[in-house]
């Protein structure tokens, strides 16, 4: 089921918490979330699953708008909301339960399905627990087998792997994108290294609005366009080669990476490259040259360079 | 309608597994018992085969227990955020309104149906008017309802739980007690109104043993404005700027 978010805008007072976005998640996609706090990440996940209609604009899941059937589009999205909201007094497969029935599963499968989720999150030796007795990690997989329960189409899950050990993450992220090859997607995270291994495309939202929208690889490149050398040289006086640097044609900026060995970082001009100089320099000095690595652009950069504005 | 009988069935659960269903069965059931048998205008004192007493009392520990028991309804979703689980599974504002409802009269009545020992006790002592009886109960479960839509309604509008019960006290006491003292300063138009508008009215013209289509008019309203009212402030989260 494709996911058309479609110019839409929520207010809270005067303040625009979302301002008129839009995107297409299509089925088998995995869609990253990022954005900073406060950002507009929440409201569109809310939008999307019915919860808040939005002041304008539309979304339609599976071809089902918001405004018209949100009984439907409900039935086929699973929902992990940011604070993960549960009902502590209740024992882990009662509430289970209770979420099935209220998906209308049919009476003779639902033990089968939570049997399932049980496994599937890893909730064998708590099951009868109650949830206000669960650790946090461990109530936030009860969250997770709620939101897939009744197997949905489209899974929206905010802030999916807050609270998990490092085992855990890896073992959800496998479970999403295991979901995500036939399923539409969405997951909202802060943590950039879960949305670059978990997602095909991302999304960067900031203040309301849209600033990104490509796979990590696309993102990297947008903002690329100039390249950056790290360079270090086996002795020499540090000043001197400093100056030689600056004074190589196509660089605009020179930085000492540390303060104790000759290692620097060269920026080019935008679309020039300064390999071949920096090499020669070397040659002509006599400088024995023991690094000469281009540097990716980290997506913790490209995500800042976004959303400082 | 299955949503909203798997939504009330979990909520009446929860009024029993917080002993909440529990304490109000025996604070009920001990009030209303220590007034009808042991205490002031009992069935003793007056010499008569009724349960009069004890639809007065019974008049009185509803109206402070009811909101006890809705407080929580709603205020708590919205507190805790499981509002927004629940809207988020195949159920609708109106569906969540009804069961919330529904889970709270279901408790009511069987509070009620555990005084049904008082009605043969006392029928077994003399001659009973049955009619009276039965009216009398139906009185109770219309008085309740409608309570129970007015703490609904109470508990819609805050996340606090504590101003839910008090709010639901004050709009409660207006409909009491108060629109009929104020009734009995008026003359004409104003104090008709003021008159009809009262509960108490109503509820004991029926616990009389008379069923008015109007007396029974005045309750569906209270308790249809009261859901519908709730389930317009649980929808105001997509039309207010807030």
């Amino acid at each position: 089921m494709d996911i058309v978010v479609d110019h839409i805008t929520k207010k809270y007072g005067t303040q625009r918490a979302v301002d008129d976005v839009s995107f297409v998640v299509k089925t088998g996609e995995v869609l990253g979330f990022l954005g900073p706090n406060g950002a507009g990440k929440t409201t569109t996940m809310k939008a999307i699953t019915c919860f808040l209609m939005p002041n304008e604009g539309d979304i339609t899941v599976g071809g089902h708008s918001i405004h018209n059937d949100p009984e439907k589009i409900k039935r086929n999205i699973g929902y992990l909301p940011e604070s993960n909201p549960l009902y502590r007094e209740m024992p882990v497969i009662d509430y289970l339960k209770f979420i099935a029935e209220l998906h209308g599963i049919e009476k003779n499968k639902i033990q089968a399905r939570i049997l399932d989720m049980v496994n599937t999150c890893g909730l064998e030796g708590e099951k009868h627990k109650k949830i206000g007795e669960l650790s946090k990690g461990y109530q936030q997989r009860v969250g997770l087998a709620q939101a897939l329960i009744h197997d949905p189409q489209v899974l929206v899950l905010d802030e999916p792997t807050s609270g998990l050990d490092p085992n855990q993450i890896v073992e959800i992220r496998e479970l999403i994108r295991e979901i995500g090859k036939e399923k539409t997607v969405i997951l909202s995270s802060h943590i950039l290294a879960e949305v670059e291994a978990t997602c095909d495309r991302i999304l960067i939202i900031n203040k309301g609005k849209i600033v990104a929208d490509g796979t990590s690889g696309e993102l990297r490149k947008q903002s690329q366009g100039r390249e950056i050398l790290k360079i270090s040289v086996e002795e020499g006086d540090k000043n001197e080669i400093f100056k030689a640097l600056q004074d190589l044609p196509n660089s605009e900026i020179v930085d000492f990476i540390s303060k104790s060995d000759h290692s620097f970082e060269v920026q080019s001009k935008p679309n020039t490259s300064s390999k071949k100089d920096v090499f020669n320099l070397c040659v002509k000095k006599g400088w024995i040259l023991t690094e000469l690595t281009p540097t990716e652009t980290k997506l913790e950069d490209v995500f800042r360079e976004l959303t400082k504005k | 309608m299955k949503q909203i009988w798997i939504i009330s069935k979990r909520e009446l659960n929860s009024f029993f597994d917080s002993l909440l269903a529990y304490i109000m069965i025996i604070a009920f059931l001990g009030f209303s018992g220590f007034f009808t048998w042991l205490f002031g205008r009992d069935v003793f004192l007056v010499k008569q085969a009724s349960l009069q007493s004890f639809f007065g009392v019974a008049y009185w520990t509803l109206f402070f227990f009811i909101p006890a028991l809705t407080m929580r309804l709603i205020a708590e979703e919205k507190n805790i955020g499981t509002l927004e689980l629940l809207l988020t599974k195949p159920v609708s504002d109106w569906q969540l309104v009804s069961a919330k409802f529904l889970s709270t009269l279901l408790l009511i009545l069987i509070s009620l149906a555990l005084t049904l020992p008082y009605y043969k006790t006392v029928a077994s002592i003399g001659p009973i008017d049955h009619g009276a009886v039965w009216s009398g109960y139906l009185g109770l479960i219309l008085m309740s309802a409608a309570y129970i839509s007015i703490g609904l309604f109470a508990s819609s509008l805050t996340t606090n739980q504590i101003v839910a019960f008090l709010l639901a006290l004050l709009i409660g006491i207006f409909f009491h007690l108060l629109f009929g003292l104020i009734a009995m300063n008026f003359q004409g138009i104003f104090g008709n109104v003021l008159s009809y508008l009262s509960l108490n009215t109503h509820y004991e013209s029926i616990i009389r043993g008379v069923i008015d289509t109007k007396d029974i008019i005045y309750f569906l309203s209270v308790i249809f404005i009261g859901l519908f009212a709730s389930e317009a402030i649980l929808a105001k989260r997509n039309t207010s700027d807030n």
